[in-house]
């Protein structure tokens, strides 16, 4: 441990309140907004699909196109899962097998 | 109580990956704080009171380093700024949640808003106590993988290599999932291209908020096509 008990509740609660904002704020400034046909209501509704988008991104940010080790795992295992997702659309088996798939190449292909 | 364990039986398989990819980080987050100094203790208490996967691993370089509180608020900030964007997207869905939409709104974590982004109550179950679970049961792996974690300590021997893909893989799956049944894949494209393009341009650790500005950016512009599209395709109902 580097700081002292109290310095690291002082930092586990900066990190509980920063995270707790971000979650609450929208609720508390849209509370009592009337949702029906405004802006927000927009937002609503197509916010999730590009928020999706944005999560699968930000899961492969650190993708190197420089060296094939750092790309093709993640290439063919996506592969597979969409594929896989496409003929069976079932979400477990899709999952299961994209990240077995995935781990049996890092660690006995590249 | 039967309303409460058919929400509970309707919630969990929705939530197996998430255990999975839970039980896993968590072990690993739990192993890192404990090779840091940091007991089993602070692990779940952070872990209990956080529950934010990327940010409690950034934390950890304020564990370790001098004690300043306002940068790890500032940090946590930042890295957790994509939840207000989960908040917009549930507005409707949790306005009617009542005594349990504090803690919906707690545990609205990646996962946990992905998961109630696609998955639908079955008939007869109640929509709240159902998102209720899904919540809590997320909530409690992250602590329990922490736990597990944080008493493994660097006992852990097997090859583990690959197993977090299991989030990303979670995540495409959604991404296919909404992409099969949504006919309007504008909003989906948004989201990629303009995260993509933040990312080549901001670099790996600075891109979240410069694309959640484009994201809204591009989103707002195209507005007025999608009204109009959609009182088109109503109006063709009629």
């Amino acid at each position: 441990m580097t700081l002292t008990p109290v310095q690291t509740i002082t930092i586990i609660c900066m990190v509980t309140i920063g995270t707790m904002i971000t979650r609450f704020l929208p609720f508390l400034v849209f509370q009592g907004t009337k949702l029906n046909n405004s802006y927000i209501s927009y937002l609503g509704q197509v916010l999730p699909y590009s928020v999706i988008g944005l999560l699968v991104v930000y899961c492969l940010k650190s993708l190197n196109f420089k060296s094939p080790t750092y790309w093709i795992p993640e290439a063919i295992a996506i592969i597979c899962i969409i594929a896989l997702h496409y003929w069976k659309e079932n979400s477990l088996l899709s999952i299961g097998v994209g990240t077995v798939i995935y781990m049996l190449l890092v660690q006995f292909v590249f | 109580m039967k309303e409460k364990t058919k929400a509970l039986k309707a919630a969990f398989p929705h939530t197996i990956p998430v255990f999975t990819g839970f039980t896993f980080l968590g072990i690993a987050y739990g192993i890192l704080m404990n090779s840091k100094g940091y007991g089993t203790g602070w692990t779940v208490l952070m872990s209990f009171m956080a529950f934010a996967g990327s940010a409690q691993y950034v934390a950890i370089t304020f564990l370790t380093s001098i004690f300043n509180p306002i940068l790890a608020l500032l940090m946590t900030l930042m890295i957790n700024a994509r939840h207000l964007f989960y908040g917009i997207s549930m507005l409707d869905k949790y306005k009617d949640t009542g005594k349990l939409k504090p803690y919906l709104i707690f545990g609205l974590c990646d996962e946990t808003f992905s998961i109630i982004c696609s998955a639908k109550p079955p008939e007869g179950v109640s929509r709240n106590w159902f998102y209720f679970f899904i919540t809590l049961l997320d909530h409690s792996y992250w602590v329990l993988g922490s736990a597990i974690g944080g008493l493994l300590g660097s006992m852990v021997s097997f090859n583990t290599k690959g197993l977090d893909f299991v989030l990303t893989a979670l995540f495409v799956v959604i991404f296919v999932g909404q992409w099969k049944t949504q006919k309007d894949h504008k909003p989906a494209i948004i989201g990629v291209l303009c995260s993509i393009i933040c990312l080549v341009v901001f670099g790996q650790s600075n891109f979240i908020i410069p694309t959640m500005i484009a994201i809204l950016t591009v989103l707002t512009i195209s507005r007025k096509e999608y009204v109009v599209e959609k009182e088109l395709t109503e109006g063709r109902v009629q």
